[in-house]
């Protein structure tokens, strides 16, 4: 099964940088679909399916927590796998996410490896 | 009362710094002597970006470095080469200099607050220009410099203690702050 993602990040070098790293760490990839806050996340779910959501928390607009709460609470969309991909490690945000449904948690900086093993514990890839 | 341990804050942005740039850049940071700063940064060229923290504690931090560096890093943040030719700086390169302010600014505000409770974490801003001067209001910075790629990078963080703690505006000013309004208490 080929995977499209969708990268949910305000900083294009971050989402050019997760692409990367998804490519180096051997990962099934299909279509990748990239928004610059959750806004533009949620606009992009209307018109394509995707598999997988890798998404900031502080973004501007629309922020990761609040996106998460919009999509897990979407009848078509709360089925959806998302990892929080982030500089923000405090604990109650963290388990914010963990609580309010996100699948993973991968800090920034990152590397292909920490991907690879937070996805395989999400997929069987 | 909590105070900030400058020392503290020192391995903090030497351990964030050292493992952005390791692990998304593939470059080796140097530390030099940390030394502390008044509000004002003086004359500066290059790229300054800047990012605000907020809660109990209040301040920021800062990571500046001339345009050169800040192209030789937005090269090897996206494995790519920069133009030669152009002397400038791009858009690209500054959201590149945004995004590293982030990771180092936010490993160090995550490692603060393990002692000093929450802290929020702004949206970085990046400004890059010949012979300005930025200013904050507040406590000194905390400077730590860097040697990287044959340039200097210099990475500076602030906190503010909340308002009656050791070294807060209370202390400041001789006189305990009422923690409601006398309104509404």
């Amino acid at each position: 099964m080929l995977l499209d993602v969708l990268i949910v990040d305000d900083s294009a070098a971050i989402r050019k940088i997760v692409q990367r790293v998804l490519r180096q760490a051997e990962l099934p990839l299909g279509q990748i679909y990239e928004a610059g806050d959750g806004l533009e996340a949620l606009k992009a779910l209307e018109s394509q399916k995707v598999d997988l959501i890798l998404a900031d928390i502080n973004m501007p607009n629309m922020d990761g927590l609040q996106l998460l709460e919009r999509i897990k609470s979407h009848d078509q969309w709360k089925q959806l796998p998302v990892v929080m991909v982030t500089t923000e490690g405090s604990e109650s945000k963290v388990m914010a996410a963990a609580k309010m449904g996100a699948v993973g948690y991968v800090r920034k900086p990152f590397s292909a490896e920490q991907f690879r093993q937070t996805l395989d514990g999400i997929f069987a890839v | 009362m909590k105070t900030l341990d400058h020392a503290k804050v020192t391995d903090a942005v030497r351990v964030a710094t050292r493992e952005v740039f390791s692990m998304m850049m593939g470059l080796e940071v140097e530390a030099e002597p940390a030394y502390e700063e008044a509000n004002s940064t003086g004359n500066v060229d290059g790229v300054v970006a800047l990012i605000g923290l907020a809660g109990q504690w209040t301040g920021g931090g800062v990571v500046q470095c001339d345009a050169p560096l800040a192209r030789k890093f937005y090269a090897s943040l996206l494995m790519t080469e920069c133009d030669p030719a152009n002397e400038g700086i791009s858009e690209e390169v500054l959201d590149a200099g945004a995004e590293i302010a982030n990771m180092i600014i936010g490993n160090v505000k995550n490692a603060m607050e393990r002692d000093l409770g929450p802290i929020g974490l702004g949206i970085p801003s990046v400004v890059y220009g010949r012979n300005f001067t930025t200013r904050s209001a507040g406590s000194n910075w905390i400077v730590n410099p860097f040697v990287c790629d044959g340039g200097r990078l210099l990475v500076k963080f602030c906190l503010t203690p909340p308002m009656n703690a050791a070294g807060g505006p209370a202390e400041l000013l001789g006189r305990e702050f009422p923690r409601k309004h006398p309104a509404i208490a």
